[in-house]
């Protein structure tokens, strides 16, 4: 299945060549979390504080589907 | 001595007094809406003599205390009709506490056409006339530099302000003497131009930290304060290094990235006008450019970087996260040198980014400029310089621009434009726009921290539940401390890390002989929101005022496709307890 993944700020920096206007197609196979996901990719866990999957808010426990859009971010935080 | 200071515009008398009894423990937006709320007559005309403009730092201000040399500007407001409190950084709020000034209260008008500006030191305070009236913001200040020297700070209003626009502001010079840092919103700087007042020139000398009641505690909780900003993310990382505009991509993400006049809820080039390409491009071009900068004294957050050009000169300070949404995304703008030029016009005119922004998306509902004309934007802002009659209507912001070119969807809240969340896609947060006592105004109430940050807890942004009480708690939390003079974004520290409360109240104790508990923290938030609420049914807006515009009800926000739901009946249980 394809994952289209998008980090914000710091989580950019682990992954080389990370080019945010196209983000990150991924093929995928086998049940995958995306918590998994972000260990492919060598995202620190630690530093993961928002998960968003299509949009939602969710846990790096909850299983990723074919098309998912899954949005990594650190803390942040603005107004 | 802590003293207020009276200046009355029409005799020119400036008067020292002692402050009243009954203003004790209250300082900031506290004070300013307490002396607005005993003072000046609801009904009044906001650009009339009536109207009074009280300009106050916070009760934490002028000690070491982290960030807490905000100041705040109450009057009632030329833009919605009810009170306002609008807050800045900047030098003159450190200053103006280190003085001893606990408010100046600007009372009565000069007659039309003249221009004074207000000399003051720690004893003495002056009208004379301008010798700036006519310049905008940039200029005018470079002129009172050159006149009065370097080691003041100053406060301004540009050609927006002398022109009396419902969306014109007042600066507030930085650490570097530019005057980058506004009260912004409400129009607060129309009632400083009505009352023909085009300076002030702080002038520091002689002024010390204020005495403390107890030297030793103070220090040992201002230090804890410190540890827990700088051991919050969102204050020690994110913010210095991505500025507010951090959150673009997370909204864009989240959907609820208000674009093409809220027509939707994300936008393409929404990377191109992100706090990420802001701190890449300053980082690359370097020069005069700055990743971390403190708007004031004793900030340990610096939010509000410098933006260089493309041969590392000044160009801007990085635009808030709302400023690069209004002209960005909502006017479907993705050029982020092009963004930085119209903040840096917003604040040499003198006017709110917000409200201006958002009528420049209306002028392109409307038709008159097309969707992502960065050049017709930049042209079209020039105007409100000139004082032509189509600036005049940008500057008076989107409730005036939408009528006067009838449109349907204007996003506004008692008059004040709606900045940056989507409230369908935010709902908390639309909780806070439709019954804030100061029209739609993000900073009153920011539930996006548990609605999108997951910060103080998390409430789905999309479901109704639980919506009205964060907003309410939030808006009752957020009284409290702009009345304290703290930067807001301490906020996100105060809601994660016990201790950071804690240790405010014990400042708050230490300086002034206090015995607060934090139980009474949420009591002097809500007697601030009782008396605003008190001068805005006074002032014939009454909760039926608390709305959002009824297309929010109507139309579906792509791309979770939703509505707002939050019955009218129930957001006016928000403001009750
Ligand atoms: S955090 Fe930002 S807005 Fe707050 S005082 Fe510091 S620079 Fe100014």
């Amino acid at each position: 299945m394809s994952v289209f993944v998008t980090l914000s700020t710091t989580l950019r920096n682990f992954v080389p060549g990370y080019r945010a206007a196209d983000g990150l197609n991924l093929e995928v196979s086998g049940p995958t979390t995306a918590g998994d996901l972000a260990q492919r990719l060598n995202l620190p866990l630690s530093e993961i504080k928002i998960v968003m999957i299509n949009g939602r808010r969710l846990e790096l426990a909850t299983p990723i589907n074919d098309g998912d859009r899954v949005g990594y971010f650190p803390a942040v935080g603005g107004g | 001595m802590i003293k207020i200071l009276r200046v009355n515009m029409k005799t020119k008398a400036c008067d020292f007094q002692d402050v009243p009894a009954e203003y004790d423990g209250l300082g900031g937006r506290g004070l300013t809406s307490a002396i607005v709320g005993k003072e000046v007559r609801p009904t009044c005309t906001p650009l009339g003599p009536h109207n009074k403009l009280v300009i106050a730092p916070g009760l934490l201000g002028g000690t070491n205390c982290a960030n807490s040399n905000r100041v705040s500007v109450g009057c009632k407001s030329p833009l919605t009709g009810g009170i306002k409190e609008a807050n800045s950084g900047g030098q003159p709020g450190g200053h103006l506490a280190k003085m001893g000034i606990h408010a100046i209260i600007i009372e009565d008008i000069a007659p039309e056409g003249e221009w004074y500006q207000l000399e003051l030191t720690k004893d003495t305070a002056k009208l004379v006339p301008s010798t700036v009236a006519g310049l905008n913001n940039y200029d005018a200040v470079a002129k009172l530099v050159q006149q009065y020297g370097e080691k003041n700070s100053y406060i301004t209003i540009g050609r927006a302000g002398e022109f009396r626009l419902t969306a014109a502001s007042i600066a507030f010079t930085d650490r570097e003497l530019r005057p980058t840092r506004h009260a912004g919103r409400g129009g607060v700087g129309a009632v400083m131009g009505s009352k023909g007042l085009k300076a002030i020139i702080v002038n520091p000398e002689g002024g010390e930290n204020l005495p403390l009641v107890d030297k030793e505690a103070f220090t040992a909780a201002a230090k804890r304060f410190s540890k827990a900003l700088l051991e919050h993310p969102v204050c020690s990382q994110g913010l210095p290094n991505y500025g507010t505009a951090v959150l673009v991509n997370i909204l864009h993400e989240a959907g609820g990235l208000p674009t093409h006049n809220f027509s939707a809820g994300r936008f393409e080039g929404h990377d191109e006008v992100s706090g990420e390409t802001l701190n890449r491009l300053t980082k690359e071009r370097g020069g005069e450019g700055v990743v971390a900068h403190g708007c004031m004294t004793g900030c340990i957050m610096r939010c509000s970087g410098i933006f260089p050009d493309k041969n590392g000169k000044f160009m801007g300070k990085w635009p808030e996260y709302e400023t690069l949404w209004a002209f960005g995304p909502n006017s479907g703008i993705n050029d982020i040198e092009m963004i930085v030029r119209y903040d840096y016009q917003c604040d040499d005119y003198g006017v709110d980014t917000i409200d201006v922004g958002a009528a420049i998306c209306l002028f392109m509902d409307a038709g008159v400029l097309k969707y992502g004309d960065a050049e017709g934007c930049f042209k079209l802002m020039e105007e409100i310089s000139k004082g032509s009659a189509i600036g005049r209507v940008l500057g008076c912001g989107a409730a005036t621009t939408g009528k006067v070119y009838g449109r349907r969807r204007v996003a506004e809240v008692k008059g004040q434009a709606i900045p940056a969340y989507d409230p369908r896609a935010v709902k908390g947060q639309g909780v806070t726009y439709a019954t804030t006592t100061m029209g739609a105004d993000h900073t009153a109430g920011y539930a996006v921290t548990a609605n999108i940050l997951s910060v103080g807890g998390t409430i789905d942004p999309l479901g109704k539940g639980g919506q009205i009480d964060l907003s309410r708690n939030l808006q009752i939390a957020t009284a409290a401390v702009d009345t304290v003079g703290l930067c807001l974004f301490v906020a996100f520290a105060v809601l994660d890390i016990p201790d950071a409360l804690v240790a405010i109240v014990d400042m708050l104790n230490a300086r002034y002989g206090l015995k607060l508990t934090l139980d009474d923290v949420p009591a002097l938030g809500k007697s601030v929101l009782e008396t605003e609420i008190k001068f805005n049914r006074e002032a014939g807006i009454n909760e039926f005022a608390d709305r959002l515009p009824d297309f929010f009800y109507d139309e579906e926000l792509p791309p979770h496709n939703v509505k707002y739901d939050i019955p009218e009946e129930e957001l006016r249980t928000a403001l009750t307890w």
